[in-house]
């Protein structure tokens, strides 16, 4: 009988998701996130591609996974809009490296740990905005209001479990 | 050095594709444009496979929903159609008088412009589209329409729905183009303050409100009022509704410069269908001079029923007056007038003063200054006056028919009517 030995955490807790799910859920991410503010507007406070980015660095536990999968999410999510291309991937590859490199540090199973990961993420996201924004292109009249941001990191982190909750049974243990 | 690279390969990487992006990014604002341009070839493939990618997506979803909702409104949801039919027949009379007020005042100043050889550009020419997606990110305030190149659309013309502006196409892809909106941040317009005709610059904001910060503070500009294209960015013909100013207030960040607020005139958040504005003319399209035509026509009919109305409420007015004086002046009353005074006369049935001359009473001695004694002037001869006066009547016979039925001795002689005075003026001596 064969067995298996687990050196680390890292190891153990290790996720991959079958190629369907890894390409399919990130576009369906995209897709819905430009849909779904034409008949409702206000939905456009959502930022379904970070969830995703996020959802799938944290479950890697890879860091280089987690970078490459946040800069193309990033990148497909700038292609449709009228900002430069790589706003959103430097900022998606940041946050694909930070949360593949604590999920290898803690349980993100856990609920509460979700909520705050999802929570500081979509903090760190706006000001990594903010940064490239107002330092890299140099657009001064780039303003970010902090409580628009509290509340739509709030919302997001609502939303986002239940999409963790989703995507858990695509895992598979390697 | 092997092992460093294995060690920091996750960093590495990190750090490999942030240069990357961070080049790329300087790549594409390197190139000195205005805001909102499109993208140089290369960024534009880029886009364009993005797009190709989302867009048939988009189509399907759009279809599903555009059947839906088409087998709602024009099968199920047809209830009060007809009175709103009805409203609309209202509304479309309303501003067919509406419009024949301006007419004149359109063609006038088209006479004028033509006058000062005055270049005016028309909308001839427009392209209906849906929309079909965004950007999805509220930092980045584009839409989708299925519309493009194929159609005879190109970059930087002009979007627009029936209520105002929308945007300009940014990109424009085979089949889909990109609409950068009006409230987009990096989006700018020149506009036009409809009252006191003060030109301004219109931009857009992160948070999705389109404002004008390049005014100083003027007691003028009011809070309500219209905002129009100008025209002068080339993009917008001029005159278009952009918005209502919503707030003024002084610009933390420029001072002394204000912070005007509109509210848009078309609604930017909930787009369905929007007009792409594909040529100009200088002249007005046929259809649009028959409609001036249309209204001038009408405006004549209007103004000939206005002057008829009017003759005929001078001619009620006069009867009016007529009948009032009749009522303070003294005259004379039949016997069933006076027996009615004091009970239910009005003014409709008395007898109006100049159709009834008052006669004098029966001379009983006459002499040669009652009545009747004077000879009539077509009688008289020019020269000396006679001394002997052979047609002086010695008793003049009254006749039956003039003859008034009670005279009253105690009232004045009757004046000759004058019109109403006017209690503010003074009196004529």
């Amino acid at each position: 009988m064969a067995t298996r030995s687990f050196t680390s955490r890292r190891e153990l807790e290790q996720h991959s998701f079958p190629p369907a799910v890894a390409l399919l859920v990130p576009l369906g991410a995209i897709l819905l996130q430009a849909l779904l503010p034409r008949p409702f507007p206000r939905l456009a406070i959502l930022d379904l591609p970070l969830i995703v980015t996020v959802f799938f660095a944290v479950s890697r536990r890879n860091p280089v996974a987690g970078t490459l999968t946040g800069a193309a999410i990033g990148l497909l999510q700038d292609a449709l809009t009228a900002q430069p291309i790589g706003v959103n991937g430097m900022a998606k590859s940041v946050i694909g490296y930070i949360a593949a490199s604590i999920g290898i540090q803690i349980d993100v199973e856990n609920l509460t740990t979700r909520i705050l990961i999802n929570f500081g993420f979509f903090l760190i996201n706006s000001f990594l905005l903010f940064l490239i924004n107002r330092r890299l292109l140099g657009l001064t009249n780039f303003h970010i209001y902090w409580g628009h941001e509290l509340i739509r990191a709030a919302i997001n982190t609502a939303v986002a479990l239940p999409i963790f909750f989703l995507l858990d049974n695509t895992k598979r243990n390697e | 050095m092997e092992s460093f690279f294995t060690r920091f390969k996750n960093v590495l990487v990190l750090v490999a594709i942030l240069l990357a992006q961070t080049i790329g990014l300087a790549v594409q604002v390197r190139r000195p444009v205005e805001s909102g341009a499109p993208d140089s070839s290369r960024v534009t493939l880029i886009r364009y496979w993005a797009v190709s990618i989302v867009t048939p997506f988009e189509r399907f979803f759009h279809g599903i929903g555009h059947t839906i909702r088409y087998g709602w409104s024009n099968y199920v949801d047809l209830r009060n159609t007809r009175q709103q039919n009805h409203d609309l027949q209202d509304q479309i009379a309303r501003l067919r008088l509406e419009q024949a007020s301006f007419a004149e005042d359109a063609m006038q100043g088209h006479r004028l412009q033509a006058l000062l050889d005055f270049q005016q550009h028309y909308v001839s020419a427009t392209v209906a589209a849906q929309v079909i997606g965004t950007s999805g990110n509220d930092l980045s305030r584009v839409i989708y329409i299925d519309k493009g190149a194929k159609d005879g659309l190109k970059a930087d013309q002009a979007v627009i729905t029936p209520d105002g502006i929308v945007g300009k196409i940014r990109d424009v892809f085979p089949h889909t183009s990109q609409v950068l909106l009006i409230n987009d941040q990096t989006s700018g317009a020149g506009v036009l303050l409809a009252t006191t005709r003060i030109r301004a610059i219109l931009r857009g904001s992160t948070t999705g409100q389109i404002l004008i910060n390049n005014l100083t503070p003027d007691d003028r500009i009011k809070p309500g009022e219209q905002v129009l294209s100008s025209g002068g960015d080339q993009v917008y013909p001029r005159g278009l509704p952009v918005g209502i100013i919503e707030s003024i207030k002084v610009d933390p960040d420029h001072q002394p410069y204000t912070l005007i607020q509109l509210r848009p005139a078309a609604n930017l958040n909930q787009l369905e269908e929007v007009l792409v504005i594909t040529g100009t003319q200088a002249t007005l399209s046929d259809q649009a001079q028959k409609d001036l035509v249309t209204g001038a026509a009408t405006a004549e009919a209007q103004a000939a029923d206005k002057q008829l109305a009017d003759q005929q409420a001078a001619e009620a007015a006069a009867r009016s007056a007529a009948q009032i004086v009749a009522d303070r002046l003294p005259s004379i009353h039949d016997d069933a007038t006076d027996a009615k005074a004091g009970t239910a006369t009005t003014p409709a049935t008395t007898t109006p003063p100049v159709s009834v001359v008052p006669k004098p009473l029966p001379t009983l001695h006459s002499d040669r200054y009652s009545s009747g004694a004077t000879p009539s002037a077509a009688d008289l001869k020019p020269g000396a006056p006679e001394t002997n006066n052979p047609s002086i009547p010695q008793t003049p016979t009254p006749d039956a028919t003039t003859q008034p039925a009670t005279p009253k001795p105690a009232q004045p002689k009757p004046r000759k009517p004058q019109p109403l005075s006017d209690p503010t003026q003074p009196p004529n001596p």
